[in-house]
């Protein structure tokens, strides 16, 4: 059904490749919105990692089915119908969980990267691939807003994991910088998750570029092949 | 990908899409009222849940003993509570009398738009307890109305309200104290908790000044 090279290049692309937010720039309204902290991001990713699953295995079993010329209707059609049943089913079944996940669920419905990955992937390929790579392109995420979301709070408020009593009742934020740290509130604010996410797409190049060129000077070793080029 | 096959024509082939594009529209419109329809009961059964919960916050369920769900009142949208909807006031008796109301209240004039409030107002006019059900204020800055955001979580900042009554604190005792009022707040964040004690003291006067109204029995308001 799928093979170890086939896997590895899935999740390769998913985490760093073609990572959604530092690559592909997309989902970039959820990620100014909510990546506040890291506990949040982490949320938000979770989230979305479900549904960027279900909806490509449902869109690559149908893909025989959808005409192309009406292919994005149907899309939309499929990913809100999921995202909607996957909110009631939390909502209904697993109550708890829901009230951590659930104001992100919603949220997800503006975030192109689901439509993107349905079209540009699980309309050509079959079902176990397509949902590889939406959970794959769905860690690429998390560890993205996990990162973005702990540095935007450990700049604008001096802690680490602030909400994570919400997810473990009884867990406290680290309190990393000293209690009499003032805070920095751009960092909090939307324009610094534009600036810290900028940064982190120079550094995502920045790897990229000593990657190439190391590979240029001499020809890479087996174990250099996994790094992106 | 399927492609139409070639005998089709222009129009036959655009009935065919229409056709298939029909048959998506129903099959998800089912699977979404069936998802609906299926988890309505405990989605309901949850969100009653919550309500209770919440206002376990402002009126612990020590103090009264009826069925707090089923004792309310609608309120038409009442310009003195900010409310622009009807909303439902609750009441909550023990042995049949009258001990607090809660009901919903809305400061207008937050820094960024409306914060929703939750208010416990007892039999003898003092506050059981304020809650901000809504926000949208300033993470880290004015989000402290909210007891969860506040850092001071031994005595947050909502609950200066409690046991506040129009007897025991006149009218501009309900200000922060930059206004010349009593309510603390954080420095360079007054806007949020002026808001809220503004509100609060509107909602007080209009429910002190027709408790037993508010406090009828359902049968006599029906």
């Amino acid at each position: 059904m799928i093979d170890r090279n086939e896997l590895n290049s899935i999740a390769g692309n998913g985490i760093w490749k073609q990572n959604t937010s530092l690559v592909q720039i997309l989902g970039l309204c959820p990620l100014l919105a909510v990546t506040t902290n890291a506990v949040n991001g982490i949320m938000l990713s979770l989230a979305t990692i479900i549904v960027m699953a279900l909806s490509n295995v449902a869109v690559a079993s149908l893909r025989n089915f959808i005409p192309h010329e009406i292919r994005i209707p149907v899309f939309i059609l499929i990913v809100a119908a999921l995202v909607t049943v996957v909110d009631l089913l939390f909502n209904a079944n697993l109550h708890e969980l829901y009230l951590v996940l659930g104001i992100f669920i919603p949220l997800i419905v503006t975030n192109c990267i689901v439509l993107a990955r349905v079209e540009a992937f699980a309309a050509k390929n079959p079902p176990l691939q397509s949902t590889f790579d939406g959970l794959f392109m769905g860690v690429g995420m998390l560890w993205t807003l996990a990162l973005l979301g702990g540095m935007r709070e450990l700049l604008g408020n001096g802690t680490l994991f602030g909400g994570i009593d919400m997810v473990f009742p009884g867990l406290q934020p680290i309190q990393l910088l000293p209690e009499s740290y003032p805070g920095l509130l751009l960092a909090i604010l939307p324009p610094g998750a534009f600036i810290l996410l900028g940064c982190m797409i120079a550094w995502k190049n920045w790897l990229d570029a000593r990657a190439a060129q190391r590979a240029r000077l001499k020809p890479p070793p087996a174990e250099a092949a996994g790094l992106p080029v | 990908m399927s492609v139409a096959p070639r005998e089709f024509t222009a129009s036959g082939m655009a009935a065919r899409t229409a056709a298939i594009l029909f048959v998506f529209v129903i099959v998800f419109t089912g699977l979404l009222s069936a998802a609906h329809q299926w988890t309505k009961p405990a989605i309901e059964a949850s969100a009653a849940a919550e309500k209770l919960k919440l206002i376990d916050e402002v009126m612990p369920s020590a103090d009264y003993d009826n069925k707090l769900l089923g004792d309310t009142l609608t309120l038409p949208p009442t310009a003195e509570l900010g409310l622009e909807e009807p909303t439902t006031l609750y009441r909550a008796r023990k042995d049949g009398k009258p001990v607090a109301l809660i009901f919903e209240a809305v400061a207008p004039d937050g820094y960024t738009g409306k914060v929703n409030l939750l208010i416990a107002l007892r039999a003898d006019g003092s506050l059981g307890g304020v809650r901000v059900t809504r926000h949208k204020e300033t993470p880290g800055l004015g989000d402290y109305i909210d007891p969860r955001k506040d850092k001071n979580k031994a005595r947050p900042w909502i609950t200066q309200f409690n046991g506040m009554s129009l007897a025991n604190a006149p009218d501009k005792d309900w200000k922060v104290r930059k206004d010349g009022g009593r309510i603390d707040y954080y420095a360079g964040a007054t806007i949020s908790p002026r808001a809220v004690s503004r509100a609060v003291l509107k909602a007080v006067k209009w429910a002190d000044g027709q408790r037993d109204e508010l406090f009828a029995p359902p049968e006599a308001a029906r």
